[in-house]
């Protein structure tokens, strides 16, 4: 599947994050102070939170719910909480932005299950 | 090529160092370790239950042969180095092997000490101090009947108690009147000593050892007064020794210790040293607590980071023996310049006494309830002057201000299925096994595991008395508490670094403050964003460091949308509002309307794109944001006043609407209610209100510090002023002193209960210049916080945040 195309870098924030809407789910796409770009499903491993919503430092960013920190690079929960949340591609090709959203293989009407411990 | 670390001993402090070591720089270093027992490393302070027979040697370890292995570490057990070749920069052990090093660590503990009393050597002397110790014990026990243990400190009556539970008789042998007399004063000794008489022990107070006699094995202890006791088995716990023979023997500079500096480095600076064996700053550390902190700033030097420093501790005990409670810290024992307040109950076992100089906590010991020790050890670190609450002091936290949340005291007794932390609902054997499994030590590492203690705070004492009960007498002891992880500077050395050095924004002050992260985390920069707001106001806003709620000027739900709470000044409203707001509902098929404890009406359930939608609604109906998000005035709170009530003394209403028209808008360190009632009776609950007037027929009484929320708490009374410009500008002025002291996230009651109600009073009640300025700190901070936020984003301000980026079909 080729890179979508999801809109330029300057449209999200230093240390922020925008919401993709797809059908796979919404995915939160955040932006670091480097200028780093990351794409999670927009679900906390714990009980759903949207990160999408939450504090951006460096590479991490912090649930708004109950404050559990999940590293951008591959949506692992930091230590010691344990869970997974599903990551994605995304790349910056002349401040634009392209999403790879492989096509889905499992069944998608509960695209809310990220992996929890 | 990896530099080589070598570590002689094999300890918990040293290996937590290396643990430490492998955090900050997993790959610099290829590591050796020599211990000189048998065993890999295990939890020394849980010998006592592996005497009784509670646990068994794989229950305390903390690290076994595996971890060593797949950590790349090459562990030599059952090797004792003999001597260091300092200029070669090699060890040298027991066989004859040299190893060679880049950088040394020390932790060779410490060793018993033995009394040189003739007979010292006999057979069946030995001393208390690792598993070789116990296994011998367990033996003894098994084929005879007497034992005496010399030294009624802590590990004495731990090795009593366990040779006691495996059978043998067991008596006591004390120098002193007093047990434990480096933690128990003399009434707590008593009470200590009558109630393990009571479980089966003998003592002998204030016995002098002369000789231990026999032939080939121990036969008697004979006496400086010249008794005897007949004893098959004779156990010296009579203190510990800096164990510096190999440091001393290489010439590495040691008075009682191995002496360091604050980066844990020896006189040589390729050999550093931690735990037992060394002395810093002229004190020498037998508690784990200091050890472990002591091995994380050693790590971080061995890692070349070079930004810790290990400044000393402070300590307390909280022990549990033979199941008491205990507790000390401090300086218990206080001298002429020293003042003391002593609670004794003694049929309900309960003895508590704390020191005090200048109504300062300079020390304290608890006996049989131990659950404000934590509370006592906090006060004293801080230096709070306790003069306010001074006549209930011994009563515990919860007898401040009000009785709260209901909280038992005995963690022992309750049961594994007892729910410890109501909010995040775990129970205590959650809490036992996590302690056990992952190896815990500290309140902070329970509270990130397992969660319990980590919302509200109320069962804090209780997890720590769990803890205490598992690990022994372990208890967490920095010298000052940093903002959080990512600095080491305390929230008010950041707020007056801002001020004095004009620091005005994040990216400064992390800078300027050596901050350890990149972009901070989600704790230190809501915090340092407020203080910049607070000290620079209209100069400084950075949106990113707000949190969600305050971001999207909305509270985020559970389910990710948002609730919304129209401002209705004082609590007063009427058919045109009210019915405006049944029209945005129906709208945007809001599908909850609630009405709040504020008197306001929510809006739950509204989704987030929705929200500029409804706000623009809601604004051209004449609303303004309610803040219910904010960490701001949140409402003022009002009963209808004499316009309608047959009590009402003054217009409370009103009073309360001029309060809210002034305060809208402004952020503090949390959340700020307000509430007016018009009369005594006190409809609107002034009394739990940050900021409280009760009316009164002269005037209005003025009370801050209240809260209703986790633990109850009832304001203070302020003063009693008589005008409606008065109130308005003692709140003004309390408001500000507030906003400019309080510790980001700490509400008026923590806080006035950290810096005492008379510091406030010093401020708005005695010092009326003082006060004006105060009042027109907060008036002038207002004019750039009264915009209505809600008007702003429903005509276009900050559009991307609530819009997605794009929509992939």
């Amino acid at each position: 599947m080729p890179l979508l195309e999801i809109g330029k870098l300057e449209e999200i924030p230093k240390l922020g994050s925008r919401v993709v809407r797809t059908p796979q789910g919404d995915i939160a796409v955040f932006r670091n102070s480097s200028d780093e770009v990351f794409a999670l499903l927009d679900l906390c491993p714990h009980k759903a939170g949207p990160l999408s919503q939450g504090i951006v430092c460096e590479h991490t960013v912090t649930c708004p719910l109950h404050n559990w920190n999940i590293d951008l690079r591959n949506g692992e929960a930091c230590a010691p909480d344990e869970g997974r949340t599903k990551s994605f591609g995304v790349v910056v090709k002349s401040e634009v932005l392209y999403l790879d959203l492989p096509e889905e293989v499992e069944n998608t009407s509960k695209p809310a299950q990220a992996v929890a411990s | 090529m990896k530099e080589k670390l070598v570590m002689v001993g094999n300890g918990m402090a040293g290996v937590r160092a290396i643990e430490e070591l492998l955090k900050v720089a997993p790959d610099k270093y290829d590591i050796t370790v020599f211990g000189s027992e048998p065993h890999a490393n295990y939890n020394r302070i849980l010998l006592s239950p592996v005497l009784t027979g509670e646990m068994a040697l794989k229950d305390i370890m903390l690290n076994d042969v595996d971890w060593y292995k797949d950590n790349g570490i090459d562990l030599r057990l059952n090797r004792k180095i003999v001597d260091i070749d300092r200029r070669g920069r090699e060890v040298i052990d027991d066989e004859g092997l040299h190893t060679p090093y880049h950088r040394l660590l020390i932790a060779t503990g410490s060793n018993p000490f033995i009394i040189p009393v003739p007979g010292h050597d006999l057979e069946g002397v030995i001393a208390y101090r690792d598993i070789a110790d116990v296994d011998y014990m367990l033996d003894a026990a098994k084929e005879y009947n007497n034992a005496v243990v010399i030294g009624g400190g802590l590990l004495g009556l731990e090795a009593a108690n366990g040779l006691k539970e495996r059978g043998m008789n067991v008596t006591v042998v004390h120098l002193l009147d007093t047990l434990m007399e480096r933690q128990l004063d003399q009434a707590s000794g008593a009470l200590l000593q009558r109630s393990l008489e009571e479980r089966g022990l003998s003592f002998k107070m204030t016995a002098q050892t002369e000789a231990i006699v026999g032939d080939k094995r121990v036969e008697k202890i004979r006496f400086a007064d010249g008794s005897e006791l007949a004893t098959d088995l004779v156990v010296m716990a009579v203190g510990i020794r800096p164990n510096v023979e190999l440091a001393k023997k290489v010439g590495i500079h040691c008075e009682r210790g191995i002496v360091v500096n604050d980066t844990m480095q020896t006189y040589d600076p390729r050999i550093y040293a931690v735990g037992e064996c060394l002395q810093h700053r002229g004190e020498t550390y037998g508690l784990v607590a200091p050890l472990f902190e002591q091995a994380k700033v050693c790590a971080n030097h061995l890692a070349q980071l070079g930004h810790a420093r290990y400044e000393g501790s402070v300590t307390s005990t909280k022990l549990k023996v033979t199941g008491i409670d205990l507790f000390s810290a401090g300086d218990f024992t206080g001298n002429e310049s020293t003042e003391e307040i002593v609670f004794q109950d003694r049929n309900a076992g309960v003895y508590k006494k704390v020191i005090l100089k200048e109504n300062k906590i300079l020390g304290a010991v608890l006996y049989g309830d131990t659950v404000d020790g934590a509370w006592y050890f906090d006060l004293m670190r801080n230096g709070t002057d306790i003069g306010d609450f001074r006549e209930s002091l011994l009563f515990g936290q919860a007898h401040i201000g009000d009785a709260g949340h209901g909280e038992t005291n005995a963690a022992a007794s309750l049961s594994d299925t007892a729910e410890v932390c109501g909010c995040n609902g775990v129970i205590k054997g959650d809490i036992i096994n996590a302690i056990r499994e992952k190896g815990l030590f500290t309140l902070e590492d329970v509270r990130a595991h397992t969660k319990a203690s980590s919302s509200c705070g109320s069962c804090t004492g209780l997890v720590e008395q769990i803890l205490a009960s598992v690990v022994g007498d372990y208890s967490e002891t920095p010298k000052k508490k940093s903002m959080c992880q990512c600095t080491d500077f305390t929230h008010d050395e950041v707020r007056k670094a801002i001020v004095a050095k004009a620091i005005k924004t994040i990216p400064d002050v992390m800078e300027q403050m050596e901050w350890k992260t990149t972009n901070g985390c989600a704790s230190c920069r809501p915090a340092l964003n407020y203080y910049l707001v607070c000290a620079w106001p209209g100069e400084w806003d950075d949106y990113q460091s707000r949190y969600i709620n305050e971001r999207a000027h909305a509270n985020i739900q559970k389910d990710g949308t948002y609730s919304v709470i129209p401002r209705m000044w004082g609590g007063v409203t009427n058919a045109a509002e009210l019915r405006a707001i049944a029209d945005v509902a129906d709208k945007y098929k809001i599908p909850t309307m609630k009405v709040t404890g504020g008197q306001r009406i929510d809006l739950l359930g509204v989704k987030k794109e929705d929200l500029p939608k409804v706000w623009g609604d809601l604004s051209r109906a004449g609303f303004v944001s309610g803040h219910a998000y904010a960490k701001g005035l949140r409402t003022v709170k009002t009963c209808v006043g004499k316009e309608w009530c047959r009590f009402g003394t003054q217009d409370s209403t009103a009073m309360g609407i001029d309060l809210e028209k002034m305060a809208w808008g402004s952020w503090s360190p949390h959340k700020f209610k307000i509430a007016v009632s018009g009369c005594p009776r006190n409809c609107a609950e002034a009394t739990i209100k940050d900021f409280g007037v009760v009316a009164v027929d002269s005037g209005w009484e003025l009370h801050v510090g209240g809260n209703g929320g986790i633990k109850v708490r009832v304001t203070d009374f302020l003063c009693k002023v008589t005008t409606e410009a008065e109130v308005l500008e003692y709140c003004a002025a309390f408001m500000q002193i507030y906003r400019e002291e309080a510790h980001y996230l700490e509400r008026t009651a923590p806080w006035i209960e950290r810096v005492g109600l008379s510091h406030v009073k010093k401020y708005i009640v005695d010092d009326e210049p003082g006060r004006k300025a105060l009042a027109k700190r907060f008036l002038d901070s207002q004019k750039h916080m009264q915009d209505d936020p809600w008007k702003e984003r429903a005509e276009g301000v900050d559009k991307n945040e609530f819009e997605p980026l794009t929509e992939i079909a």
